[in-house]
């Protein structure tokens, strides 16, 4: 064992009536980020800097919900939000209610290193952003056609939801039917959470973990999820480096991140142990899933939800893009 | 022995032993006074999770500690508040930030675990979810005291991040102080049913950025409550955060077997750096502790066999 390890995820809970080319984009995407991971990671590039150099490939591609392509709040805007952490000092950094940032995780990684603070959001975020000299945007760019429609079948289908009197059928129509699976109140097709993370360990042992994400479809303003929030939605330590997704509120009541660290830590559980066993016990009713990485190469993936897009590599040349179990 | 229990408190920090009594009284009759209030409220039956926000409303209200009225100030002078609320049983919990006009920063808190499919609400939107809700809203000028107006100018003179507690002294005794903490206040209570609840509330740091988050509305660290304890912590938040420290005392309960008091000395002496926090717990058994690594801590507690306890430096 030993040696360096990569993970990548877009999200855990995916529609199994996603079309086949959708799933192939998906997998093309993913394994484009792992190489670049891996070139870094023989390179000697360190832990940190590779997830935060995979994580804005991952937003700057429209594909999942993180960046450009990020889902979009209720008044049809973008609001993103994402967390870094490395595990040598447990140094942090977040963001959230970013508008206007091209790749947020570049942000948080900021905070972490340049302010006395770990984490940011709104205006105070935007502002900081500006003296640091990120790229700007406008939020328009985040916004695409797709996520559009989403946002409409979105709303149509809490609308109904609500209505009592209307059966559970109408827009979301076939799609809902077919795919009866639910993910935080909403058809899984409409839902589709789609975060992104990346979980690293390099050729010293040493962890990081990032997270980024749009949120919540059809969010109220202002909703802060699971992902910039340490702990929750990412972690690392001196043992491992983890990354979250799936139902944002679930992820936060378990300290999901958190607890893969704590029970290697407190029950002396492997990385496969600890991620079974929080998946298996965390999620009570939530549906949510994980990638990490140990400080012995070791990798990870868990999820109790419908699927998770997901690709992993270990320097003994172990490959894997999966999206079912 | 099982029975109710509760502990709160106004802050941990490098609170100096020659506090001047017009500073020392007022938070020592107020802890007095929120305990007798959550005692009576626990006696009378109420929930731990009412018992929990009412003990906060009342130390937000008051202008002597962080919260609510008397919260410290950003770097522009302003006020930004922020809280969390957790229920141990069902492990629901609800968070806020960013807040500008809400009287009661937990129960809005409360109201977004409440009234919302999420967990935490920020800023412009917060303030507008509290207006949609006919929360209590005032103008911002009703938090800010002269005393947190000098501290920030203080804080600004000395040009660095700077915790409330610290007494005006010459440049070179802040020296020796290092960074002091800053206050926040919290509650955590227990019925004899074993149903646990812990609530935070804090306006942050002084001369923060504006923006800034800290631990205190960040479930698992600076709040935490599930069916073994609850957990409200105290003191800097960024190291609060990197600690997770709210959840390792009940993740070291869980997973290494260790008593509440414990795994609450555990983590105040390992989780974090020397001089950096402080909480308060009680575990479902109805037992209390309050460690601190900091210079002092304003804290009570009661329990039900009658112990009960208010002090603000370490008890020799």
């Amino acid at each position: 064992m030993g040696g360096w390890a990569i993970a990548v995820h877009g999200g855990a809970g995916v529609d199994p009536n996603l079309p086949a080319e959708r799933q192939e984009e998906a997998k093309q995407l993913l394994t484009r980020c792992l190489n670049l991971g891996i070139v870094a990671l023989r390179s000697n590039v360190s832990a940190i800097d590779v997830v935060e150099l995979v994580i804005r490939e991952l937003e700057t591609d429209p594909l999942f919900n993180s960046g450009r392509g990020s889902a979009l709040t209720e008044k049809g805007t973008v609001e993103m939000e994402a967390s870094i952490m490395d595990g040598t000092k447990r140094r942090c950094g977040a963001v959230s209610g970013i508008t206007t940032v091209k790749n947020p995780i570049s942000l948080a990684r900021l905070v972490m290193d340049k302010s006395p603070h770990s984490y940011l959001a709104f205006s105070g975020a935007e502002d900081f952003a500006r003296k640091q000299g990120v790229e700007i945007v406008d939020n328009d760019y985040f916004v695409t056609d797709d996520n559009v429609g989403m946002l409409k079948l979105a709303k149509e289908a809490n609308s109904i939801l609500f209505d009592y009197r209307i059966p559970p059928m109408g827009c979301a129509g076939a799609a809902a039917t077919d795919s009866p699976i639910q993910m935080n109140g909403l058809p899984i097709s409409i839902y589709a959470p789609e975060t992104v993370g990346c979980v690293v360990v390099d050729g010293e042992g040493r962890c990081a973990a990032g997270t980024s994400t749009g949120g919540l479809m059809n969010k109220m303003m202002g909703r802060i999820g699971d992902s910039p929030l340490i702990g929750a939605g990412t972690y690392a330590s001196e043992l491992c480096g983890v990354s979250c997704t799936g139902e944002g509120e679930a992820i936060i009541r378990a300290t999901l991140a958190r607890d893969v660290s704590a029970v290697m830590e407190y029950k002396g559980l492997n990385l496969q142990e600890a991620v079974d066993y929080v998946i298996k016990h965390r999620l009570d009713e939530g549906f949510a899933g994980l990638i990490a990485v140990s400080n012995k190469g070791e990798v990870v993936c868990g999820f109790n939800s419908n699927g998770m897009f997901r690709g992993c590599a270990t320097e003994d040349g172990f490959m894997e893009v999966a999206i079912w179990e | 022995m099982v029975g109710w229990a509760i502990a709160l408190h106004g802050g941990a920090g490098d609170i100096p032993i020659d506090l001047p009594d017009e500073r020392r009284i007022p938070r020592e009759t107020a802890l007095r006074h929120c305990l007798d209030l959550g005692v009576s409220a626990l006696k009378s039956g109420e929930p731990p999770l009412d018992v929990a926000e009412l003990v906060v409303r009342e130390l937000e209200n008051h202008p002597d500690f962080n919260a609510g009225k008397g919260s410290v100030l950003t770097t522009q002078g302003t006020v930004e508040m922020e809280a969390s609320i957790m229920e141990g049983k069902t492990k629901r919990c609800g968070a806020v930030s960013g807040l500008t006009t809400v009287v009661n920063p937990i129960s809005l808190a409360r109201l977004v675990m409440e009234k919302t499919p999420h967990i935490y609400l920020a800023f412009d939107a917060a303030e507008a979810f509290a207006r949609a809700h006919g929360v209590e809203t005032v103008d911002s000028s009703h938090f800010i005291t002269p005393e947190n107006i000098a501290r920030l100018k203080q804080a600004k003179e000395f040009n660095r991040v700077q915790l409330d507690y610290t007494a005006p002294t010459p440049p070179k005794e802040l020296e020796n102080c290092g960074d002091s903490q800053i206050g926040t206040v919290g509650c955590v209570a227990v019925d004899s049913a074993g149903n646990l609840a812990s609530a935070t509330s804090t306006g942050g740091y002084v001369n923060k950025m504006v923006g800034r988050i800290g631990d205190t509305p960040v479930i698992g660290a600076g709040t935490y409550a599930n069916h073994l304890c609850a957990v409200s912590a105290t003191g800097k938040g960024e190291e609060i955060i990197r600690g997770t420290v709210a959840r390792d005392v009940a993740a070291l309960m869980e997973y290494k077997g260790l008593s509440l008091t414990e795994a609450a000395a555990y983590v105040v002496d390992q989780s974090v750096p020397r001089g950096s926090c402080g909480l308060v717990a009680v575990s479902a058994r109805g037992e209390v502790t309050m460690p601190f690594n900091t210079t002092g801590m304003f804290r009570a507690c009661a329990t039900e066999d009658g112990y009960s306890e208010m002090a603000i430096w370490p008890n020799n």
